[in-house]
């Protein structure tokens, strides 16, 4: 491990890189309470994190990402399955074992102890020399950009700097993988978007693997290197950002990683790495499909609203009537009535649209590119 | 302005319930009145009780020189401190396992066990431990009166930490977990420093009942083994002279102390303010 805040990142893993992971996920399944109570938080997930990624699981509330993190920390026992820390089974080490450190939710700063002893903490238990503590500590701190507070007591600190502290307690003794637990959940919109980068930044410095949970989309596609979405207790997918967002594997993952349009449909037949589908309405379109083979739910066309084009009247793919319009700011979002049983949403950024303002009633063209459409299981 | 004047509005409540005011103080003067007149007259330069003949701090002397009085007072201190540290370890491991050792058959029981004895009349609990003494031939002197103070005094010092434990967050001992520390580490320097302004009231209010107790000494204390109550009260049927009310009023002024201690440091003290 190199020391942290010696700026010696190390070049990025590659794919397939050398080494075992960093975390090993196999079959890790978690139930709480037994029999008709029963509840299966984590059904058997596996997956495999790599060394100095920055990783986001990412889900709603209630998915198992949050029991996972902590079973990876140790403060819950998976029911089955193993987890490999680096190639080493972990299960039975108790999490004060553990090289591993967790940035909690609300910081869980020790209210009696300054924020130098806070960051010290980990160190002083490992039993460190003084002046390596002393060092570090006076490390860490610069990193988050809290030295001058380092006398101060948690509660005389403000939430964005608690939340620098906790950070800098968990990576002072430099751990093989951090866990952050929804760390920036509990900062205002503009203190958490400057976070995003700050912390994207000390994973590139320190090199340290980030297992980051989130619920929040935007924050899991702006800073991480490979996302796994969850949802009850399964992982629904895992890759880049933009793989997520523009190839999602199923209708959970498009729907839950930013804004969607489903239509149903049933596929009619194929062309050219295309497929032909038609939906309740009539519409017949051409269509990607999902990298994994849609299941037997039914199926559903997906495009993303600002993939929706918009063109005059009679040169679209379809013919539509503009519903209704909400104005957001830099975008505006046009329901748009194709026929189908919902309306079709599509976004126009506000700079592109000039004086042509959009008015309910608007007779428009709407072209859907095969490229933009997916085939998604229902 | 537009609404009722605030003062005004904060006056009325007081007087709607007719004779509210009038029973106020009756309660006031009944309750503290005698403490009152009680200190006063402590301060009494005569030896009779209700006369006043001018102000003196005699009483205070013979007191302090009275041998018996001072044996009484230091066992009654042996038996508080002790009582109390007993005590107060074992409502701190008692409060730790129900509130941090997690569900376990039987925990609503405990619960109920450890609380019954401030239901139970004083002078049952009193009676039931003499017999059981002398049943099982126990015969420590001093030791009687600290066991028995010990039992009666565990529930009082069991509450306020129980209270302090369940308010405090698992998170910070699930942290000091994270960052290496023992299950003895994180006890140490986590749960112990946080939990302690619930430690120390527990004890205070342990010690505090345990040197105002009289039924259960009275029945328990052999013959040299008097505490200050007992004393005091063995004073009384010689004729009340101001030397009991200077001794009591020593008494009052250490219980006073250490309530008010215990008043400040369940409201206020260091890891209050979490998150």
């Amino acid at each position: 491990m190199t020391t942290a805040g010696a700026g010696a990142a190390r070049p990025r893993a590659g794919a397939g890189g050398a080494g075992p992971a960093a975390v090993a996920l196999r079959d890790v399944a978690k139930t709480y309470g037994r029999g008709a109570h029963a509840v299966e938080a984590l059904r058997g997930v596996s997956f495999e994190i790599r060394d100095n990624e920055f990783f986001t699981l990412l889900g709603p509330s209630g998915c198992g990402k949050t029991t996972l993190l902590r079973a990876i920390a140790g403060f819950e026992q998976a029911s089955a399955g193993a987890i490999l820390l680096f190639g080493a089974d972990i299960v039975d080490v108790p999490a004060h074992r553990r090289p591993v450190n967790t940035v909690f939710q609300h910081y869980a700063l020790f209210p009696h102890m300054t924020v130098a002893a806070n960051v010290a903490f980990g160190l002083r238990r490992l039993r460190r020399p003084e002046g390596e503590i002393a060092r570090q500590v006076a490390a860490m701190l610069a990193l988050v950009k809290m030295e001058a507070l380092a006398d101060r007591l948690p509660g005389q600190l403000s939430g964005g700097q608690k939340q620098r502290v906790a950070l800098a307690r968990a990576l002072a003794p430099a751990p093989k993988v951090l866990l952050l637990d929804e760390p920036l959940s509990a900062l205002d919109l503009k203190l958490r978007q400057a976070m995003r980068q700050e912390l994207k930044q000390i994973q590139a410095t320190t090199g340290i693997t980030f297992i980051f949970v989130t619920h929040d989309q935007e924050e899991a596609l702006s800073m991480s290197d490979r996302i796994a979405v969850m949802s009850e207790g399964r992982v629904q997918q895992i890759g880049p950002p933009a793989e997520i967002y523009e190839h999602p594997a199923n209708r959970f993952v498009a729907g839950f990683v930013g804004d969607a349009n489903f239509i149903p449909a049933t596929v009619v037949g194929e062309e050219g790495g295309r497929v032909r589908c038609r939906t309740p309405a009539g519409l017949v379109l051409a269509a990607g499909a999902a990298p994994s083979p849609p299941g037997g739910r039914g199926t559903v066309l997906f495009v993303r609203p600002e993939k929706v084009g918009l063109v005059p009247a009679g040169q679209g793919t379809v013919e539509g009537r503009v519903r209704g319009l909400q104005y957001l700011g830099d975008a505006v979002l046009i329901e748009i009535d194709i026929g189908e049983a919902l309306p079709l949403v599509a976004s126009e950024r506000m700079a592109r649209l000039g004086q042509a303002a959009r008015r309910p009633g608007d007779r428009l063209g709407v072209v859907l590119d095969p490229a933009a459409l997916q085939l998604l299981a229902g | 302005m537009t609404g009722p004047r605030p003062a005004a509005r904060r006056r009325r409540p007081f007087g709607e319930v007719p004779g509210l005011g009038t029973l106020a103080a009756g309660f006031l003067v009944f309750l503290y009145a005698p403490i009152a007149v009680l200190v006063a007259y402590s301060f009494n330069a005569g030896s009779i009780v209700m006369v006043w003949t001018g102000f003196s701090t005699d009483w205070y002397a013979r007191a302090f020189a009275n041998a018996d009085i001072r044996q009484a007072a230091f066992n009654s201190l042996v038996v508080a401190v002790t009582a109390t540290a007993i005590a107060t370890v074992v409502a701190t491991l008692a409060a730790l396992v129900l509130a941090r050792g997690g569900r376990f058959r039987g925990s609503e029981a405990v619960l109920g066990l450890i609380s019954l004895p401030l239901m139970v009349p004083e002078i049952v609990t009193a009676v039931a431990v003499l017999v059981f003494f002398s049943g099982i031939g126990l015969n420590l002197g001093l030791g009687n009166v600290v066991i028995a103070h010990v039992t009666f005094c565990i529930p009082f010092a069991f509450m306020p930490i129980r209270a302090r434990l369940d308010g405090m967050d698992t998170t910070l001992e699930q942290a000091a977990q994270d960052l290496y520390a023992s299950e003895w580490a994180t006890f140490r320097l986590v749960t112990l420093p946080l939990l302690m302004p619930g430690v120390l009231a527990g004890a205070m209010l342990s010690f505090v009942i345990s040197m105002d107790d009289f039924i259960i000494t009275m029945m328990v204390a052999g013959a040299g083994d008097t505490t200050l109550p007992v004393y005091i009260y063995s004073m009384i049927r010689h004729g009340i002279t101001p030397e009991v009310n200077a001794v009591s009023s020593i008494l009052l002024l250490v219980s006073i102390v250490l309530v008010t201690l215990y008043w400040f440091m369940t409201r206020t003290g260091p890891g209050t303010a979490r998150r």
